[in-house]
């Protein structure tokens, strides 16, 4: 029974009675989760199941929409990231996120990723991790000679890994990744898949997917969510993703993963 | 007829026979029409402004058969009405330069920080309010502006700063068209930036960017080629503009960068000319056009500047 009783280590991410509500629709429906550390946590279900919309939670980037308003606790080393006096940008640097579309700056390779680091204050060489976050993102040898060129003249698989080698170089301690293939082919897909997983042993990945076999391929754990009659979003079941696909322990995951539903 | 129609409307032969075999045969005349009408009403705006170079280009033409073109360039007295007749351009360049200068100084910042405010800051609420509310600055009569300099600002800078300063002057009249222009800058720049894509904002705010952060350091670099231009646009506003520094800032063509002294700009000299009794054939009726081809020469140099300015600058997104 390995299930998420199974997790020793203390979880990344404690999502408590979360509600999200935009205006008056109810978008999240007391959530509950625990995100593993160090491991890659997929969320699976059908569109408008608000998976993003949880995503968006963690970061805090919710905030950006006038409407939204957040019930409930989201745990982060041992803070509430929607405390009183809790700072989004603060979060923002520890908690990283790569989204749908790559949107590099239009700036050159070299100042998308040194973009955080200035931000942050950072004291020591830039040139050098800038490197060395190209490196982990597995670009550095496509661009090492153009780094002063435009980030939109790679391609967009390439631009996806410069939005994850921007998103390392603050060093955060989770990625959120908001379906980061969606909008890649096949060849740039398992090129982030691959990428996804040699961070996973030293990062906390959070990452949505519309995509069940990318889920299978990729995620140590996953998250079924789905709506309810209000079209609320809520989990239905977590558990680590070779037990969530071969025998789940809820009819409607079952229903979803099997394609009788979604 | 039919067929320079058919080829210009771009209309494909199979769409065309469509349209035969369904009997709209009426259709291909209304739209044969409204061809020659769009075509008729850009055709004014081109010929007007090739006529006014044309007489501008051939009026001068004239004076510059009396008056060498480098004296005209380089000359620093312009005294056409004294003894000796003096025809250097520079006071009046200056003139215009230096009042042009004191109002952008005015209205890009604060146009810029305008639009920041309204693209970044403001709720759609009250961006629905402040917007119309600018572009009535801009619809106010410039007469009104050159009095509210002459009457207002004027008084306002002699009790509180130059005590000594004369009535007429730069200073006083750069300061208000800078109000004036603040709108042409802000409107233009703010639809720059709200043009700038939210994933790029987004982008910025997930690696822990400030709001202050996403306008300085993506929106403004990202919509640079919109507020470049808005501003170029808001300095060939303050160059042509004519009534504003006619009232406010003197008639007296002098070669200074004080800004506090009486100066006579390109456009009000020209005003003064056609107001005075100035027969027709005159050299003096004749500066009229070489002053104005030179504004226009200015004001079309700026423009070219802006584009290259733009194109080197652009952060294509």
């Amino acid at each position: 029974m390995a299930t998420a009783t199974a997790i020793s280590a203390p979880p990344a991410l404690s999502v408590r009675g979360l509600n999200l509500f935009y205006g008056g629709f109810q978008a999240l429906k007391d959530v509950n989760l625990d995100i593993p550390p160090r491991k890659i946590t997929a969320f699976i279900g059908p569109s408008g199941c608000g998976k993003s919309s949880l995503l968006r939670c963690m970061n805090r980037m919710n905030d950006l929409i006038r409407t939204a308003r957040v019930e409930g606790q989201i745990m982060f080393d041992g803070e509430n990231v929607y405390a009183e006096d809790a700072d989004p940008t603060e979060i923002r640097f520890r908690i990283g996120m790569v989204f749908q579309k790559p949107n590099p700056f239009p700036k050159s390779i070299y100042d998308n990723v040194a973009f955080g680091p200035k931000l942050a204050g950072y004291k020591g060489d830039i040139g050098a991790l800038v490197e060395r976050c190209l490196r982990q993102a597995a670009l550095w040898d496509e661009v090492k000679d153009r780094l002063k060129q435009s980030a939109y003249q790679l391609s967009g698989g390439q631009q996806q890994r410069l939005c994850i080698a921007r998103t390392l170089a603050l060093d955060p301690e989770i990625i959120l990744m908001d379906e980061p293939c969606s909008a890649l082919d096949p060849i740039a897909t398992l090129a982030i898949e691959e990428l996804m997983r040699e961070l996973a042993p030293n990062y906390t990945i959070a990452l949505v997917t519309h995509n069940m076999q990318q889920a299978a391929r990729v995620s140590d754990y996953t998250t079924f969510m789905t709506v309810d009659d209000e079209r609320s979003g809520y989990v239905v079941e977590f558990g680590e993703t070779g037990e969530i696909f071969s025998m789940p322990k809820r009819k409607a995951t079952e229903d979803y993963i099997t394609g009788r539903f979604g | 007829m039919a067929e320079a129609s058919f080829s210009a409307s771009r209309v494909s032969k199979e769409n065309l026979e469509k349209r035969l075999l369904s009997g709209k045969r009426a259709e291909r005349g209304t739209e044969t029409l409204i061809h020659m009408l769009l075509l008729a009403a850009t055709v004014v705006s081109i010929a007007t402004t090739l006529g006014i170079v044309f007489v501008l280009v051939n009026e001068s033409f004239r004076f510059f058969q009396e008056v060498s073109v480098i004296e005209f360039l380089t000359g620093t007295k312009w005294t056409p009405r004294f003894q000796p007749s003096l025809f250097g351009v520079l006071p009046l360049v200056a003139g215009t330069v230096l009042v042009a200068a004191i109002a952008i100084l005015v209205a890009a910042p604060v146009g810029l920080f305008t639009a920041i405010f309204l693209s970044e800051y403001a709720p759609n609420r009250l961006r629905r309010v402040v917007k119309p509310m600018l572009e009535i600055l801009a619809g106010i009569p410039t007469v009104v502006y050159g009095y509210f300099a002459l009457t207002f600002v004027t008084p306002l800078l002699q009790t509180f700063l130059f005590p000594d300063m004369i009535i007429f002057n730069a200073l006083s009249a750069g300061l208000v068209m800078g109000v004036m222009i603040i709108p042409i800058v802000s409107s233009l720049s703010e639809d720059a930036m709200l043009a700038v894509p939210r994933s790029l904002r987004e982008a910025a705010y997930a690696l822990g960017a400030t709001r202050f952060e996403v306008a300085t350091r993506v929106v403004t670099p990202a919509a640079l080629s919109g507020i470049v231009a808005a501003i170029i646009l808001g300095l060939s506003r303050a160059i042509g503009e004519t009534m504003l520094v006619t009232i406010a800032a003197g008639a007296t063509p002098r070669l200074t960068i004080d800004p506090r002294e009486s100066i006579q700009t390109m456009t009000a000299y020209i005003v003064q000319v056609g107001f005075g009794e100035t027969p027709q054939g005159t050299t003096i009726y004749y500066t009229i056009f070489a002053v104005a081809l030179l504004l226009f020469v200015m004001t079309l140099a700026m423009n070219i500047l802006g584009h290259l300015v733009v194109r080197r600058w652009r952060q294509a997104y």
